[in-house]
């Protein structure tokens, strides 16, 4: 299985809080009019500007775990090692918001058009992650179309870079997924162009089998930390799941 | 200032001119002194980043207009800083902020941009006699480039006379003490901060 998906900007528009949030403004502090207005224009440049698209392909674990041990720079003990092995289904995937952001955001920054620049990075970064996250809902309903996923089952996510997976992860899964089709290219530095693109690969499989401990040494140093709510998420679903059944 | 309107920052830096107060005390009293409390008042959270930056067009606006009385002397300023995203990383955006920041604090900020090689850092600080190189990495693959320019530096005998300062997502003080960088700025108003610092040690 494997798709190259076209989404709409209104799928990934960040939300106003996000945005804020990303440019260090407090969930409870009213912004400026000036910031009101800062928000609009860069919401207008942010649909003038994204091009988001993605695209998914199936895998093996066998073929997965080729592209997994990379070039042997992962950590040791990584959650994805543990996880994949138990997966019903792997997708690698790839997706961006497109290189025309990017430039404009440099232009910006050079016509000392600072805030704009700034807060346009923002939505492009948030914008990235949305687009995955389209593609991950649409290969949702995809499988549960063809009734390979049940609600027991649920659908995460990991990138090379990120949970002890090395960025050169990226060249395997470069060579296998080829998210060149849809203009996103790998750099030496295993860094993508366009810069806002996310990869990696989508695991679905039982919702328990996500679930871990953030106590590896690489923990230490995250700071996002975002693999909690999403755990917290998938299993905050199968305990709704599993009371409907019990009623 | 303070409320990012720079056409009005425009009309009193015209008025000023005008009124034939001298170019420098414009810019240091006010254009510099506005920034330095648009960075006291961010520091102390009572406005955010889009607020400094909207301020920091508008002291742009300022700086424009006073530009043509330097021409001869060139621009004040508190110091050069080169600064560049090192070798292998093209995120810049922090990079960014920190020099749109060093720049409203007075600094002449020489900005070599994103994938820089150690070797361009250290030519660049030589050639324009600048005291200070700061670093962005904002990957943890390319943050050993930083001990590359340290270590550049001192088989130059450098040290000491250029100053180096790091910073980045996976950047930490504690990563700064061990490959031997001068400072490390957590944040874009921290790194103004050190950077000051730097230079009066200089």
């Amino acid at each position: 299985m494997r798709e190259i998906i076209q989404i709409s900007i209104e799928d990934v528009k960040p939300a106003r809080d996000d945005v804020l949030k990303a440019q260090g403004v407090p969930f409870d502090n009213e912004p400026s009019e000036k910031v009101q207005t800062l928000l609009k224009r860069t919401m207008d440049l942010f649909i003038e500007f994204s091009q988001p698209v993605g695209m998914f392909s199936e895998i093996s674990i066998p073929e997965f775990e080729i592209i997994y041990r990379g070039e042997g720079l992962n950590e040791k003990n990584t959650p994805l090692d543990e996880i994949y092995r138990k997966a019903d289904g792997l997708f690698l995937f790839a997706v961006t918001i497109g290189q025309n952001v990017s430039e404009k955001i440099a232009g910006l920054f050079k016509t000392n058009e600072f805030a704009l620049g700034s807060m346009l990075d923002s939505f492009a970064s948030l914008g990235a992650d949305k687009v995955a996250d389209s593609v991950e809902i649409h290969l949702f309903n995809l499988l549960s179309k063809k009734g390979k996923i049940s609600p027991s089952k649920g659908i995460s996510r990991y990138s090379p870079g990120y949970c002890g997976w090395h960025m050169s992860g990226q060249r395997r899964l470069f060579e296998f997924l080829h998210p060149e089709e849809i203009g996103i290219s790998l750099l030496d530095s295993f860094l993508m162009k366009p810069l806002k693109s996310v990869s990696g690969v989508m695991v679905v499989g039982g919702k328990q089998i996500f679930d871990f401990e953030d106590s590896y040494p690489f923990c230490r140093q995250c700071e996002t930390r975002t693999c909690r709510d999403r755990i917290e998420t998938l299993l905050r679903e199968s305990r709704t799941n599993n009371k409907k059944g019990a009623v | 200032m303070q409320k990012g309107d720079d056409k009005n920052v425009s009309t009193f830096t015209r008025q000023a001119i005008e009124e034939k107060i001298p170019p420098k005390e414009i810019l240091e009293s006010g254009l510099i002194g506005g920034m330095n409390v648009v960075g006291e008042k961010f520091k102390a959270h009572e406005i955010f980043l889009p607020d400094v930056l909207l301020a920091a067009k508008a002291m742009s606006a300022g700086m424009s207009l006073l530009e043509p009385f330097f021409i001869k002397g060139g621009m004040p300023t508190m110091g050069k800083v080169v600064i560049g995203t090192v070798q292998g990383d093209l995120h810049d955006i922090g990079k960014n902020l920190v020099s749109v920041m060093l720049t409203g604090a007075g600094f002449e900020v020489i900005d070599l941009g994103t994938n820089v090689p150690p070797e361009r850092f250290i030519e660049i600080a030589k050639k324009e006699n600048a005291p200070v190189i700061g670093m962005s990495a904002l990957l943890t693959t390319t943050m050993p480039v930083m001990r590359s320019v340290v270590e550049l530096l001192k088989q130059e005998g450098l040290s000491g006379r250029i100053k180096i300062i790091i910073g980045g997502a996976p950047v930490s003080e504690e990563f700064a003490q061990q490959i031997g960088a001068d400072a490390y700025g957590y944040d874009s108003t921290n790194a103004v901060e050190s950077v000051k610092k730097l230079i009066e040690k200089a």
